[in-house]
């Protein structure tokens, strides 16, 4: 694979943090600061489109900063998968920020200037993760993210904000400094290298049962995965503001979770290896689990953003599961899968925020009749709901006929009656949720006539919404750069 | 000139200790500018050293012109000036912030009687580490702990002079076991010098007066370094001790003291002798060493004290320094050198910051610390990123050692040495982490809790003055600089290291 050398991720990563420091600079011109975000959010998404034509070239851009320790590099590789998230991640940015100034500014929300800062701080470090070139990279990001998320999620300063936080904090950390850097630290040992390589380092360098272990340590050091039971912290992560959770906990730190997870499985391990010690087997059921379970415990919930919370746990484990069936298909559904459900969930999410700004409600079950009121809202989340079913003509469809392929390709009949049944379940999470909204009539004394929340905010989850039907549509661009991924993981041998 | 650099190290700081007297009577102000140039020169001559070290391997100076067996040898090799660069920047840095610091903290009239103690101090630290004789270890040794005793009594706290007693038993005990120690290796080799020490010993490794005369160096240094459980001492001279002595003490005291040991373990016996009988004597570095680190780590979570914190989390990282050691493999002790510098920038780091605080509000508790993250924002960000180099979060200089004492552990197949940094890593985080949500997600009591925090007021900012400020931000700047560009000293470290296990 040929290397260009760039310094165009170095900037694609920066370019937010220095949209921290105009943040903070401008904090008492609220009309000033906004724009800093959105010119931050254009240039960077400007930055990483620059770069796919190179990398649909099946090239690599790469750029190297600086060396920790010999073996331990900070360095940045853009590769198609990569770009998959990077892509998503910034081109959400844009539509969350139009959102979050929509949201913060109805809500008179306190701190915002802390708030925008820290949200372009975990931006930067999406992006520091998604270009990352080596496992080192990737963990100093991903714990970037970990801390500069923490002060959005206790953002509401009061007692259940910060306990909420704080569980986050723990969790994140906790797994991380306990699995992942001992995992980190053993894979340097054994392969005396950290780098991504396409087919894995790990192949031949230890005993099965060392492989295992070093397996077994970084799915549960990654948390942000939300496998479980490590997911706790994602429902505590409710408290933050909406658009946090629309961004940070559908896209950029939950997508940062299974990313890794996809790294590490198939640019650490590699396919053979894994496929070799039947690994891919073990997490493959592990995904199963979290997917039912997940799924079951959202049907539970009456909090719209704690429903969310949970369908994202087990739409998280879908990734996790595509790529633990090790096969072309597979592999493809998990990578389309982040950007599909990317859109599909944060269509969700703002619905939720935008129903919370227009009527102050947050129970699904005080919901009744609120589609005629919020008709464009509802839509919105209509088909968003029906992404996540996978219904066509949404991107949703997509990612689990490729899932399908791929359990019929690894042979695994038992893993599609999961997949049929957690997809009755997401029905069955969904659909009263619609139902409620349209079809139960309101209660007595609620107004009538629209009453939609500002234009700020219902323009960006129409988009969000339309984007997951256009992803229907479009997903060959998409598969083409899936298929760079998938050739290079496999060998070559497929295409 | 050039030539006479080694000596000079000692001699500037040693004149201008006499000096600072009889100028403060002049003026007072003029102490604090001796006592800084002094060390500012210090750090400078540290820096040439450097450069010809780098070139020429080891430098040798004849105190006097005298030769060796007879006249003092002053040696410096990798290992000295890794020593000596830490020593003198933290003592010019702590000189430069000591000026408010002081003014605060002692009876003004005392005030040139501190910076003559004090250079005093680091005239002992420089002679311990540029000797090559180990008489002369010893009396610097003493000159250190001397000055030590007083710079700690001198606190305005009556608890100081209490803390300062203590030190003053326990350490006179070590230094009269370091004497012994001394006394029986010069009546089997009949030399004080430790470079014909080394070549004498190995013919007498079999005697039990050369292993009694380890076992005497072993406690001694081991209660000069305040390895557990001879740390008693340390927490309450740390605790009430003014700040800048604080700082001075834990970024460099013990850093001297780990020296003293790598010079006596490595240079003097070394490693054959260590490994020579039927019991690995590392191991009981190894095992006191294990306990320190969980130990102290335990301890710091259940102070409220953040100066007795501190001091008991110095205790758990003296564990690291000599967890490295005792693993007696290259690997380990460049843990354990570059583990002295990081230490010595981070804990030198929160002291000042802990001292910037005193300064502006006169408590050292905990719960002092709630909403200081608005009143003092560049102090507070120094602190934070000296804890987080104290948990060892990865572009952070705690990283690093931590990173080499794992790969260390795993080499000599110590594997169950892992969790044991691990779970020391995260009590660290524990510790830490009060006093950062203190720092940042409290407020202060004397403005009342807004329940959600709406209607947010402007809390006045009111950070330390410059003097103390511009210390503090390079010392942690430094924390991070040394965490990403962390080659630098391992290079250096690793030269050292492979001499030393030769």
């Amino acid at each position: 694979m040929e290397a260009t050398q760039s310094y165009l991720p170095l900037y694609a990563v920066l370019v937010s943090l220095l949209a921290v420091l105009l943040i903070g600079v401008s904090g008492r011109y609220p009309n000033i600061r906004e724009t800093w975000t959105l010119l931050a959010a254009l240039t960077k998404f400007g930055l990483v489109a620059s770069m796919l034509p190179t990398i649909l070239k099946g090239q690599t851009i790469e750029c190297h900063l600086a060396t920790v320790l010999p073996g331990l590099d900070l360095s940045f590789k853009v590769d198609a998968f990569g770009m998959i998230l990077a892509l998503t991640a910034s081109f959400l940015w844009i539509i969350t920020s139009l959102y979050a100034i929509g949201y913060m500014r109805s809500l008179n929300e306190h701190a915002q200037t802390r708030f925008y800062m820290c949200f372009a701080v975990a931006l930067s470090a999406t992006m520091g993760a998604a270009f990352a070139a080596n496992i080192f990279t990737l963990f100093v990001f991903y714990e970037i993210i970990t801390v500069s998320t923490y002060a959005l999620v206790a953002h509401e300063e009061n007692d259940e904000a910060i306990k909420g936080a704080r569980r986050y904090l723990v969790y994140l950390l906790g797994t991380s400094v306990l699995f992942f850097l001992p995992a980190m630290f053993l894979t340097y040992t054994y392969a005396g290298t950290l780098d991504f390589v396409p087919q894995g380092i790990l192949s031949g360098t230890a005993s099965d049962a060392v492989i295992t272990i070093i397996f077994v340590l970084f799915i549960a050091g990654i948390a942000k995965a939300g496998i479980m039971p490590f997911h706790i912290w994602l429902p505590s992560a409710m408290v933050a503001p909406t658009p946090v959770s629309a961004l940070l906990h559908a896209v950029a730190v939950v997508k940062v979770g299974v990313f890794t997870v996809v790294r590490v499985v198939l640019f650490v391990f590699g396919v053979d290896l894994l496929a070799d010690i039947g690994l891919g087997v073990f997490l493959a059921y592990v995904a199963c689990f979290t997917i039912i379970v997940a799924s079951i415990m959202a049907l539970r919930q009456d909090n719209l953003k704690l429903r969310l919370a949970y369908s994202t746990v087990s739409q998280l484990s879908y990734i996790v599961l595509a790529v633990a069936l090790l096969t072309p298909s597979g592999i493809t559904s998990s990578i389309v899968h982040i950007t599909i459900h990317a859109f599909g969930k944060i269509t969700l999410f703002f619905v939720a925020g935008a129903i919370y700004v227009a009527t102050h409600k947050k129970y699904i079950s005080e919901m009744a009749g609120i589609g005629r009121r919020m008709p464009f809202t509802m839509a919105a989340f209509s088909v968003g709901a029906l992404s996540m079913i996978a219904v066509p003509p949404l991107g949703g469809f997509i990612s689990k006929w490729y899932l399908i392929l791929g359990t019929l390709e690894a042979h695994m009949i038992a893993i599609l009656f999961v997949i049929l049944l957690s997809t009755l379940l997401n029905a069955a999470y969904f659909m009263p949720v619609v139902y409620t909204a349209f079809f139960k009539k309101p209660p007595e004394g609620e107004g009538q006539g629209l009453k939609e929340a500002p234009p700020m905010m219902v323009v960006p989850l129409v988009a969000t919404a339309v984007g997951t039907v256009t992803l229907f549509f479009t997903s060959p661009f998409v598969l083409d750069l899936v298929k760079i991924v998938v050739a290079s993981v496999m060998g070559g041998s497929w295409d | 000139m050039i030539k006479h650099l080694p000596v000079l190290l000692i001699v500037v700081p040693l004149l201008s200790a006499l000096i600072i007297p009889v100028a403060g009577r002049i003026n007072r102000v003029l102490s604090w500018y001796i006592a800084t140039i002094a060390t500012g020169i210090c750090f400078v001559i540290s820096l040439l050293l450097l450069q010809t070290v780098l070139k020429e391997g080891s430098i040798s100076y004849w105190l006097g012109g005298w030769k060796p067996p007879m006249g003092i040898e002053y040696v410096i090799d990798y290992l000295s000036i890794f020593v000596v660069i830490i020593v003198t920047f933290i003592a010019f840095m702590v000189s430069i912030y000591s000026r408010k610091s002081i003014e605060l903290e002692i009876d003004e009239g005392k005030a040139p009687v501190f910076y003559a103690v004090y250079l005093l101090f680091i005239t002992g630290l420089m002679g311990i580490v540029v000797t090559g004789d180990i008489f002369n270890l010893y009396v610097f040794l003493e000159i250190t702990s001397i000055a030590g005793y007083a710079l700690i009594a001198i606190g305005k706290k009556r608890q100081a002079l209490m803390a300062s007693f203590k030190y003053v038993v326990m350490g006179t005990i070590g230094a009269t076991f370091i004497l012994l120690g001394i006394g029986y290796l010069y009546l089997m080799t009949g030399t004080l010098n430790m470079a014909e020490l080394t070549q004498m010993l190995p013919q007498l490794y079999h005697t039990n007066a050369v292993l009694t005369a380890f076992a005497l160096f072993a406690v001694g240094v081991s209660l000069k370094i305040a390895l557990f459980p001879l740390h008693t001492w340390l927490p309450n001279a740390y605790a009430y001790a003014p700040s800048a002595v604080s700082a001075a003490m834990a970024a460099t005291a013990t850093k001297v003291g780990a020296y003293v040991l790598i010079r006596i373990l490595f240079t003097i016996f070394g490693v054959s002798f260590i490994t020579f009988g039927d019991i690995n004597l590392a191991h009981i570095f190894l095992f006191f060493s294990v306990i320190a680190i969980l130990a102290g780590s335990i301890l710091a979570v259940s102070q409220t004290d953040i100066k007795k914190m501190l001091a008991y989390s110095s205790v758990g990282q003296i564990g690291y320094v000599v967890l490295g050691i005792s693993l007696l493999s290259v690997t380990g002790l460049i843990g354990s050198m570059v583990h002295l510098l990081n230490h010595a920038l981070m804990k030198g780091g929160l002291f000042l910051v802990v001292g910037a605080v005193v300064y502006k509000t006169g408590v050292t508790n905990i719960d002092g610390f709630k909403g200081l993250g608005k009143k003092m924002p560049i102090s507070m960000a120094a602190f934070t990123i000296g804890a987080l180099s104290m948990i060892g979060v990865p572009l952070t200089v705690g990283f690093v050692s931590k990173w080499y004492l794992a790969v260390a552990s795993l080499e000599v197949g110590m594997w169950w040495l892992l969790p044991v940094i691990l779970v020391s890593s995260l009590l660290t985080a524990v510790y830490f982490w009060r006093v950062i949500d203190n720092i940042y997600f409290k407020t202060g009591e004397e403005e009342p809790d807004h329940g959600h925090g709406h209607g947010h007021h402007e809390v006045k900012r009111d950070d330390a003055p410059a003097w103390m400020l511009v210390p503090t931000v390079t010392v942690s700047v430094l924390c991070i600089v040394f965490g990403i560009l962390a080659y630098a000293p391992v290079a250096l470290a690793e030269k050292a290291a492979v001499i030393l296990l030769r």
